[in-house]
């Protein structure tokens, strides 16, 4: 079992240690920046016009400490903080109080999983499909022209792509819808009239997340195929007169995927970010709207929570995809 | 002059090239700026670009050309902060790992792994909720270098890595250099191109930063950045109310910033070392 030992088990640690470290700095930020929460709080109420008894004060402001997790000390608190967690706990929401944060998160999830899921397994493989074709056809005219678009859209920040698609097809042609998951007043149901409409409504997010991430893996791909086609085993099976499928498919192609594995790990986190603020810009009701509306109301629960569960989640996906790297690699063995 | 020849036949530096020169302009032009960017209503509301107005007014009324102007400069500072801070933070990570190795190694690259595989934009998104109110040019420059360093520290790592194990590092050690001299005057001039190229992808990843945190109202929204501006064309359903002068400049001056930049920084690195075509693509 030295598989188990050898690399296992430090990949676990590590796992471990990145989630402990990614979650204390959420612990801490509200912690050591200059800001009382529960004051910030009390302002918010005042400022919408409720009058409240003077001792009532009191009571509220006890209650917000401890919603907040503020009692006692900070190592008391952060002992608290973790207890919470273990349980699954990550609080309530203030501005729909009292619904859990979990359930907030149980709701918009889906909408977010299903676009994510799809637009990176999308991106991943058309931009490797045709950055590997590109690379090996790397004079090509169209090769050329690709690698032309490639270099204006790369660049771009998701934000600032999504939006130009925005005002292109749906202010400028309003092919497409401008905000929502579906229709005002849709019933979700298992009607081919729903998904068509859940469908129209994802298709703008969806376009821009793969078109962007695509964009960078057919870049990368087409600069590993170049270069494992200058290798002199491809030149030799040329020489050997294997036909041309066969290369491109077999030695060049599959050699070529290997670092990209390792990219789609390590740039997972990016895709997600990318991905919440893409939602924002299409009002698409996942984490990442949700994500909105809890910033414009300061509802400071909601974003802790939605942060340590995408840190949890993040770093899992990535775990997964190392430890699947084995499969891929026939050289990598670990024992 | 052959270098500065030689690159303006990359058709990427050529376009780089006007479009910085432009933009810099428009920064400069913001001293000669008639308005107070801060106040409202100085010129007439929703007026069409026209030669008394530039680019139009919007429903601020505000003049939307030299809005412009202080939203770059302004969206300059903020990167050029963000960028020259992560820059020197990369560097002292990269060089002191590389160099050291160790157990100092283990922990400075932990750090920057886990800020590789942590989800950021959520950790900064917490951290200006809770400094809004202190928020200003300088805090958020500040923000976006403390996490903008991990990818290029660790490359500088293993350009010092593979440095380490040259002759002519045993020859200057031999010859009495210490760590600091030999780091600095031997290790940079091979660094320097790389951590030049990093700078202008830093430069443009703090602008698209400012742009996400300004959206989504984390940011001072009455001073003009490239990402406020958006936010009050956004706000005011400029895009539906066929105000497109409004929308339209800082999306068109932010897509032209970006692609210069990022031309930019291909051509360069590319003319300096053919070899990084790799690196640049996955940086």
């Amino acid at each position: 079992m030295i598989f188990l030992k050898r690399y296992l088990l430090p990949r676990l640690f590590q796992y471990v240690l990145v989630i402990w470290l990614g979650i204390t700095v959420v612990f801490l930020i509200p912690r050591v920046t200059p800001n009382d929460p529960v004051m910030a709080m009390i302002g918010m109420m005042r400022a919408r016009g409720s009058t409240l008894e003077p001792g009532a004060m009191d009571g509220i402001i006890n209650d917000l400490t401890e919603m907040y997790g503020l009692q006692g000390s900070w190592l008391d608190q952060y002992w608290i903080f973790w207890g919470r967690l273990f349980r699954g706990d990550l609080g309530v929401s203030f501005f729909q109080f009292p619904t859990r944060v979990n359930e907030l998160i149980a709701t918009a999830m889906p909408w977010t999983l299903g676009l994510l899921l799809t637009t990176t397994a999308l991106s991943w493989i058309l931009g490797n499909m045709i950055g590997g074709l590109a690379g090996y056809y790397s004079k090509r005219g169209w090769s050329q022209t690709l690698d032309a678009v490639a270099m204006v859209i790369r660049p771009l920040p998701y934000y600032i792509f999504a939006f130009t698609l925005l005002l292109l097809f749906a202010g400028a042609v309003r092919w497409f819808p401008v905000s929502g998951g579906a229709s005002l007043g849709a019933i979700p149901a298992f009607t081919w009239a729903y998904i068509k409409d859940v469908l129209w409504h994802a298709f703008l997010p969806a376009l821009s997340l793969t078109v962007l991430g695509g964009a960078v893996n057919f870049q990368i791909m087409k600069l590993l195929v170049q270069n494992v086609n200058a290798e002199s085993f491809v030149q030799y099976a040329k020489m050997g007169g294997v036909t041309e499928n066969r290369i491109v498919n077999k030695y060049v192609i599959r050699n070529a995927l290997l670092p990209q594995i390792t990219g789609l790990a390590l740039s997972l986190g990016q895709i997600f970010s990318g991905a919440l603020i893409t939602e924002i810009v299409y009002g698409y009701p996942g984490l990442g709207m949700l994500l909105y509306n809890s910033i414009i109301r300061a509802d400071y629960n909601l974003i802790m929570g939605i942060t340590i569960f995408s840190i949890v989640g993040i770093t899992t996906a990535i775990l997964i995809v190392d430890l699947a790297y084995p499969l891929f690699d026939p050289r990598v063995r670990y024992y | 002059m052959k270098t500065i020849r030689d690159l303006f036949k990359d058709y990427r530096f050529f376009f780089s090239f006007i479009v910085l020169v432009i933009v810099l302009i428009l920064a400069f032009l913001s001293i000669f700026s008639p308005y107070d960017p801060t106040l409202w209503n100085v010129v007439p509301r929703d007026m069409k670009p026209s030669p008394q107005y530039w680019l139009g007014t919007d429903s601020n009324g505000q003049d939307i050309f030299w809005q412009a102007t202080f939203a770059v400069r302004n969206s300059l500072i903020i990167s050029l902060i963000a960028a020259l801070i992560s820059r020197v933070i990369a560097i002292l990570v990269g060089m002191i790992a590389g160099y050291k190795g160790g157990s100092i190694d283990r922990v400075l690259m932990f750090i920057s792994d886990s800020l590789l595989v942590i989800p950021l934009f959520l950790i900064m998104v917490m951290l200006a909720m809770m400094v809004r109110k202190y928020m200003n040019l300088v805090v958020l420059g500040l923000m976006l270098s403390v996490f903008g360093w991990a990818w290029d520290a660790r490359t500088i790592r293993s350009i010092i890595l593979s440095l380490r194990e040259r002759d002519f590092t045993q020859t200057a050690i031999l010859s009495g250099a210490g760590t600091v001299k030999l780091v600095l005057n031997e290790y940079m001039p091979f660094a320097t191109p790389f951590i030049f190229s990093t700078l202008i992808n830093n430069i443009s990843w703090a602008i698209s930063l400012e742009i996400t945190l300004a959206f989504l109202g984390l940011v001072n929204l009455n001073v003009p950045t490239l990402g406020t501006m958006l936010n009050w064309a956004i706000t005011y359903q400029a895009m539906f109310l066929g105000r497109w002068w409004w929308v339209l400049t800082p999306v068109v001056l932010s897509l032209l910033l970006f692609i210069a930049l990022y031309w930019l920084s291909v051509s360069i690195s590319e003319y300096l070392d053919p070899r990084t075509r790799t690196q640049r693509v996955g940086a």
